[in-house]
């Protein structure tokens, strides 16, 4: 059956490829971009076109009420170099990415660790562990503001009941910076957690007989043998995770941000946001967004070698 | 046949963990402890929604703060939904984001899946360069470019529409990649022959080579879809009249005014969560091979 399949498919190709080589060239080629135009269309004007615009406005004051725009140079961007809130914006989110990408990638891999070993809650474990992914942000905030509440919330009950925060209420309005950082733990962590897993699972299970044989226990197993064979997965987590905690804006915005918990600190996104929308100094923000890009375009290139790595 | 082997190599995480053969199952105290250790995280875990879900099923009064923390409401209560339902909003705004969802992940498809094949399987002049400027743009970051995207879009007079929700989200250069990979792989021995039969290249990718890439049309599918439904940045900026916003938007900038009604915001948290909770059970299979996928590839 298979050969019958098989046999007309590769006999006619193997006698004609002249013609087919022959003609293909004229004919395919404007089809092919027929195939490709339309989403090239969607991407040169959504994406092309407001990366060009972008650049343009950053040396002008284009502005959102609609004045006509003047060229003003590297004023933008002088100004940019300058200003004390756009740094310490910039460092909250810095701030943000160190807090929060150890306990991301650490607690992805053990937990990756334990439902390895635990395979029969497998689908629990995924459940629970990666469920809290897909909830759109604003769910998780809503959730987490309730149970971050001073008086009366869940996670003050619970430190006071076990001693914990017996003379110091979580504020989430004054530790804002670390209950975003918990709640983006809670949220986010099931993606590193299926990373790890997906990478456990392809180890071998001689590599391990081979240790017990040697008479391994099974920390020096996970020490010699599971940890260094983890290694590129570990890269891909930490790069994959530094471009996503320098992206902070949805929890930190609605959390300690925006509407009720009003504060004054700003993460990067949210200083150009204010600046381009409430401030409505397109050009200021275009050359802000710029800044933004370079950084995470350093981290993207690490990523990108990682990945050509892979290919080859 | 040949196709059928390299459509099930071409899935990642097709390794499933290797039956324990020749260790004993023993029950040491370490695999005790581990799955205790397991099944107590998995627990803590899922406390944020215990809770949410416990609330919303209790009065106002009784889930106001101050009240001692009870676990079963000492009273059950639909008067959160009701009140929620009443309003109406998170009705329209769960439309829109269906809607909005839905025309991203249409699109994605169709349009992705044209170039991808076109990449693939066709030669036109200019090929390498615009495949080259695509692939560039997966390392550009959305929010970088909100402030002149804006711009663009508020020209095109698509501000507060479907459209202009809908259509920033559909480049999203990375699909292109992992579909024209996909298409790399799939032997051409079939199609060879479609097109022998006459059949022109549409004919061929919709009767030859779709069938054959039904996972990785999923796995790009319910991503779009998902990514697209938690977007929140764009349709923040893009909606602001509260009739088009989405779910996510709506419930962040709307309903997290309303404060204090602990059990009306936990019943609006919980139907927010429910539909891509219904999604990720669903599709639990694909979503968890689609992220294996991208540390496995």
């Amino acid at each position: 059956m298979t050969t019958d399949t098989e046999a007309p498919a590769a006999a006619p190709t193997a006698e004609q490829p002249p013609p087919t080589a022959a003609r293909a060239p004229k004919r395919r080629s404007w089809l092919g971009l027929w195939f490709v135009l339309p989403f090239t269309a969607v991407y040169a004007v959504f994406m092309l076109w407001p990366m060009l615009l972008g650049l343009y406005y950053s040396f002008t004051d284009k502005s959102l009420t609609g004045r006509p725009v003047s060229w003003i140079g590297l004023d933008n961007w002088a100004e940019a170099f300058g200003d004390e809130k756009a740094w310490d914006s910039l460092w909250n989110t810095a701030w943000f990415t160190l807090l929060s990408t150890p306990p991301l990638v650490v607690l992805g891999l053990a937990f990756a660790l334990l439902a390895h070993r635990a395979r029969k809650l497998g689908w629990f474990l995924r459940l629970s562990f990666f469920a809290p992914f897909v909830i759109p942000v604003s769910v998780v905030t809503m959730v987490w503001v309730w149970m971050y509440q001073p008086a009366g919330g869940l996670f003050n009950h619970y430190l006071g009941e076990w001693g914990l925060g017996a003379d110091h209420l979580w504020v989430f309005q004054e530790d804002s910076m670390a209950s975003v950082v918990i709640t983006t733990v809670w949220w986010t962590l099931g993606f590193n957690f299926l990373l790890y897993l997906a990478a456990l699972q392809t180890i071998p299970a001689e590599v391990y007989e081979a240790a017990d044989i040697d008479g391994a226990n099974s920390l020096q197993k996970l020490w010699g043998i599971t940890l260094p064979l983890l290694g590129r997965t570990t890269a891909l987590v930490i790069v994959l995770q530094l471009i996503a905690s320098l992206r902070i804006f949805d929890q930190y915005y609605l959390m300690a941000g925006g509407g009720m918990n009003l504060s004054p600190e700003n993460v990067f996104i949210q200083y150009m946001y204010n600046s381009g929308f409430t401030g409505l100094r397109v050009g200021y923000a275009s050359a802000l967004s710029y800044i933004l890009f370079f950084f995470i375009l350093l981290v993207a290139l690490v990523q990108f070698r990682l990945m050509s790595r892979k290919e080859d | 046949m040949t196709a059928m082997q390299t459509q099930t190599e071409a899935r990642p995480s097709e390794t499933e963990p290797r039956p324990p053969g020749r260790r004993r199952r023993r029950l040491t105290v370490g695999t005790a402890l581990v799955y205790f250790a397991a099944f107590f995280l998995a627990l803590l875990w899922l406390v944020p929604f215990l809770w949410a879900l416990s609330t919303s099923f209790k009065t106002e009064t009784d889930a106001s703060l101050g009240q001692p923390v009870r676990w079963i409401p000492p009273e059950w209560s639909l008067e959160g939904y009701r009140v929620l339902f009443e309003r109406g909003d998170h009705v329209t705004w769960m439309v829109n984001s269906t809607v909005v969802s839905t025309i991203v992940t249409v699109l994605t498809l169709v349009l992705c899946v044209l170039a991808a094949y076109g990449f693939s399987r066709l030669d036109f002049p200019g090929k390498k360069v615009v495949y080259a400027v695509i692939l560039a743009g997966i390392m550009v970051p959305p929010q970088a470019l909100i402030i002149p995207l804006f711009d663009v879009v508020s020209s095109l007079k698509m501000v507060d529409t479907y459209w202009g929700l809908a259509l920033p989200q559909v480049v999203a250069p990375v699909m292109i990649f992992i579909l024209k990979r996909f298409f790399d792989a799939v032997p051409r021995d079939y199609e060879e022959a479609a097109r022998l039969d006459g059949a022109g290249h549409l004919r061929t990718l919709w009767s030859v080579v779709l069938p054959l890439s039904g996972p990785i049309l999923a796995a790009v599918g319910i991503f779009t879809f998902i990514g697209s439904w938690n977007n929140f940045l764009w349709p923040l900026l893009v909606a602001n009249d509260p009739s088009i916003m989405t779910l996510p938007v709506g419930l962040g900038v709307v309903a997290g005014g309303y404060g204090l009604f602990y059990a009306q915001n936990m019943a609006a948290a919980v139907l927010g969560a429910l539909p891509l909770l219904i999604v990720f059970m669903l599709f639990q299979k694909q979503i968890v091979k689609g992220v294996a996928g991208v540390g496995l590839k």
